[in-house]
């Protein structure tokens, strides 16, 4: 598992890849918290095309940088999902609170 | 009938819920399941056995029962136990969003653990742990 950010035109990417689940989303949250804190994006993109497996604990990723962003006023972005990821996600109803993708942020790659 | 079974045993460390999941869909991959059933195997596993260190074990180190049963009917019977905390109100439990974890735990275990899979059933007893059952038919390609 890992993370890449990168902070451009207001917007923060978050690049994430390999595995999410309870044990690994302990430290991609800490890395994208702290870039949040320090950068206050007034857009957040959370780009999954590199997520090899999600369980639950990648909604709770999303829901907790949800609250985060909007302390901040921002808005969140959650793309790049597989079509089990999709379906982890809406089940969880995370459309209500961030808008969700299926392609990702580079259109190059799939 | 069972027709074959696997059988192990793993401490309550968040590092191997990657390898328990792993571990139970490779045992699986025998009735040449596609893709996306190896995937639902996975996630349903990753959110049992997410909950024993969660809530069974929460302020300890337990082991972590798994047993895996490859049935004639061609599916999987899957059972995970601990020997934890065990749950107070199972129906609550297993409502969407219901969760005692706070903070970034979204609730959905249960719920993600029943969609991805047949059949899921849940004994607790409090101060003695909590076994899940799950169940899958395993169609393959031939679906």
């Amino acid at each position: 598992m890992s993370v890449k950010t990168e902070f451009q035109d207001e917007t923060l990417y978050c690049y994430l890849s390999g595995e999410i689940d309870h044990h690994s989303s302990f430290a991609i949250r800490l890395e994208i918290d702290d870039k949040i804190e320090s950068c206050r994006p007034k857009l957040t993109v959370l780009d999954f095309t590199d997520v090899t497996f999600m369980d639950s604990s990648g909604i709770g990723l999303v829901m907790g940088r949800y609250k985060l962003c909007s302390q901040f006023d921002g808005s969140l972005t959650v793309c790049g999902l597989s079509d089990s990821s999709y379906k982890v996600m809406k089940l969880a109803g995370l459309s209500n609170i961030a808008s969700i993708k299926k392609g990702g942020v580079k259109n190059d790659r799939k | 009938m069972t027709v074959n079974e696997f059988k192990m045993t793993v401490d309550s460390r968040s590092v191997n819920e990657g390898f328990a999941r792993t571990a139970v869909a490779a045992f699986a991959a025998q009735l040449d399941p596609t893709l996306e059933e190896i995937n639902d195997i996975k996630t349903a596993v990753s959110e049992a056995v997410t909950n024993c260190i969660v809530h069974g074990y929460k302020n300890s180190v337990g082991k972590i029962f798994i047993t895996v049963r490859i049935k004639s009917e061609s599916a999987v019977l899957i059972t995970i136990k601990d020997r934890g905390a065990g749950i107070e109100d199972i129906k609550k439990a297993r409502e969407p969003l219901f969760t005692t974890g706070g903070g970034d735990r979204a609730g959905l275990g249960f719920s993600v653990m029943e969609s991805f899979t047949d059949k899921l059933t849940v004994r607790s007893c409090v101060g003695r742990g909590t076994t899940v059952t799950l169940y899958k038919r395993i169609y393959g390609r031939a679906k």
